[in-house]
């Protein structure tokens, strides 16, 4: 069970001047239960990356399987196929069109044609999968609350497809500190208890870094680096050099191990960090 | 979806017809649509194509995109066409079924067909050369003399340049919910009319939300701005007409004297 991309390439405005190759060479596999990181930088591709894997968008070349289903086949494909790998937008509260946030988080089981048992129960976990009381909330219109709220109920709405495969492109851009911990403390929740296979796709590293087990970074529409967390944080240089740069964390265990601290520098938390200097200072 | 839709399709090179002043440019093409509808022979169509073939030539746009615009509506011209053919009343010529196809439906056809794709391939011509900010410039301009009878000529200006503008964001917008919604299972291409009519909801409604957040957001940068409307507003670039704008004028008076003059003695 996995998602694979096969020599996937995307080329935006085929046959005109503005033509532009989005997406080079694109050799992938998402195993299920993986916990993913896609980073890049804007216009590395990696939205467009994303939209192949359900469907929205067809590779100019290659081919992607979905458990081993080639993607586009036909039609009924493609509504199994997103089905099975939800897809969270950028900004996704700027879907959300219902009078109610039980409407709204129903639209997409109601598309997949469920009972209205069903549909109840999937609306209701859906809802306190992303940390809401169902009592509470369901009958509130999305549009009086918060915008981390939003995204909550937007989220939801595609949690209540119950995909095996989510994917979140950006979920905490716009959001304060506080609907920022919120969210991806749900993420992580959700990859921890609910098996789901998890792929965040963001520019933010420290959020990243918190979360994921194993990374690839996109540049200029090609696979740069790829590997476990730890591995491509060590490579602090050549991500600095495509303008991503690293944690706050790795980049200060980084300056205090060439000042002369024994230190392990493959640290990705702020806690683990703080272990380490502690372990440090002690010795000395 | 939207890759194909050109509005405000304007052809961006250096060209005498570029270069004209946007007011003479509206108006020829004003007068121009009226000569169409004053022709009553086919041979002075020649004078038409003969004007606007050179207009053509001398603003270097490829012919493939003033005849672009015939595209969309292409369906009306075809529906007009017939409905000319078979609905004009006169000497039979042939008979299908309770149908009847005239001489004098023929020539009415002929006639409308033409003047069709002559008006809109003259309005083409029109919006590939000017840019959609000179053109409501040019819009405005004209319409100044209307202020006494209060016409609120530059807020008139104002708004279709802002809804100009958001045409191509819109339709960005317009695709990413859509996108967002099939994600979501949403299906907007099969089912009946009344099915997909409904199918639109999901899009319409954060559109229309996206559509106002934006008008209130730009609303409020150009207050801060200090924006108060037309009055007193000087511009960083003023209408001027130039040499180029002569001979274009002295051209077209030919072409209209030509028209008039067939009408008259043919």
């Amino acid at each position: 069970m996995s998602i694979k991309a096969e020599n996937i390439e995307y080329v935006y405005s085929e046959g005109t001047p503005f033509r532009t190759i989005a997406l080079d060479n694109i050799n992938l596999k998402i195993n299920e239960g993986e916990f993913l990181g896609i980073i890049g930088h804007t216009g590395s591709g990696k939205s467009t990356l994303i939209q192949l894997f359900n469907g929205l968008e067809k590779p100019t070349q290659g081919k992607i399987f979905i458990n081993d289903e080639l993607v586009g086949e036909n039609k009924k494909n493609l509504k199994d196929i997103r089905k099975t790998v939800g897809l969270v937008f950028q900004y996704p509260e700027y879907q959300l069109f219902e009078e109610t946030v039980y409407k709204d988080v129903a639209f997409g089981p109601l598309n997949l044609e469920l009972s209205s048992q069903e549909i109840d129960e999937r609306v209701k976990e859906a809802l306190e999968l992303v940390g809401f009381r169902y009592q509470d909330i369901k009958d509130k219109s999305p549009f009086d609350l918060s915008g981390g709220q939003k995204r909550r109920v937007a989220i939801a709405g595609v949690l209540a497809m119950r995909p095996k495969y989510l994917i979140l492109d950006e979920p905490t851009a716009g959001l304060d500190p506080m609907g920022r911990n919120e969210i991806l403390d749900q993420i992580k929740k959700l990859h921890k208890n609910s098996s789901m296979t998890v792929i965040l796709v963001s520019h933010s590293m420290e959020d990243i870094a918190r979360l994921v087990q194993r990374i690839i970074v996109l540049y200029k529409g090609k696979i740069h680096m790829h590997g476990t967390t730890k591995e491509i944080y060590s490579q602090a240089e050549e991500l600095k050099r495509i303008g991503l740069g690293v944690p706050q964390v790795v980049e200060i265990m980084g300056e205090l191990q060439k000042n002369g601290f024994e230190i392990n520098k493959n640290i990705l938390t702020v806690e683990e960090a703080k272990q380490e200097i502690l372990k440090a200072l002690r010795r000395n | 979806m939207f890759k194909n839709l050109t509005i405000g399709q304007h052809y961006p090179v250096d060209s005498p017809v570029h270069e004209l002043d946007p007011r003479v440019k509206i108006i020829i093409t004003f007068i121009f649509i009226i000569s169409l509808f004053v022709i009553n022979n086919f041979l002075t169509y020649v004078f038409v194509v003969l004007f606007l073939g050179v207009a053509i030539i001398k603003s270097k746009v490829p012919i493939k995109f003033v005849l672009k615009g015939l595209k969309p509506i292409l369906i009306i011209i075809v529906i007009t066409f017939f409905i000319n053919l078979l609905m004009t009343p006169g000497e039979v010529i042939l008979e299908i079924g309770p149908l009847d196809v005239t001489k004098e439906g023929i020539r009415q056809a002929g006639f409308m067909g033409i003047r069709l794709i002559l008006l809109i391939m003259g309005t083409s011509l029109l919006t590939l050369t000017t840019s959609p900010i000179l053109l409501t410039d040019g819009i405005e301009s004209l319409l100044n003399p209307f202020k006494k009878i209060g016409l609120p000529a530059h807020e008139l200006a104002m708004m279709m340049t802002i809804a100009l503008r958001f045409i191509p964001t819109l339709m960005e917008e317009t695709e990413k919910i859509m996108k967002a919604q099939k994600a979501r299972g949403a299906d907007f291409e099969s089912g009946n009319l009344i099915n997909r009519a409904k199918s639109l909801v999901p899009l319409l409604v954060p559109l229309f939300i996206s559509a106002f957040r934006r008008a209130d957001d730009l609303a409020m940068a150009m207050e801060a701005r200090c924006y108060r409307g037309g009055e007193h507003r000087t511009r960083m670039r003023q209408l001027t007409i130039a040499k180029g704008d002569y001979i274009a004028v002295s051209f077209f008076v030919v072409y209209t004297i030509a028209i008039i003059v067939s009408r008259i003695l043919w």
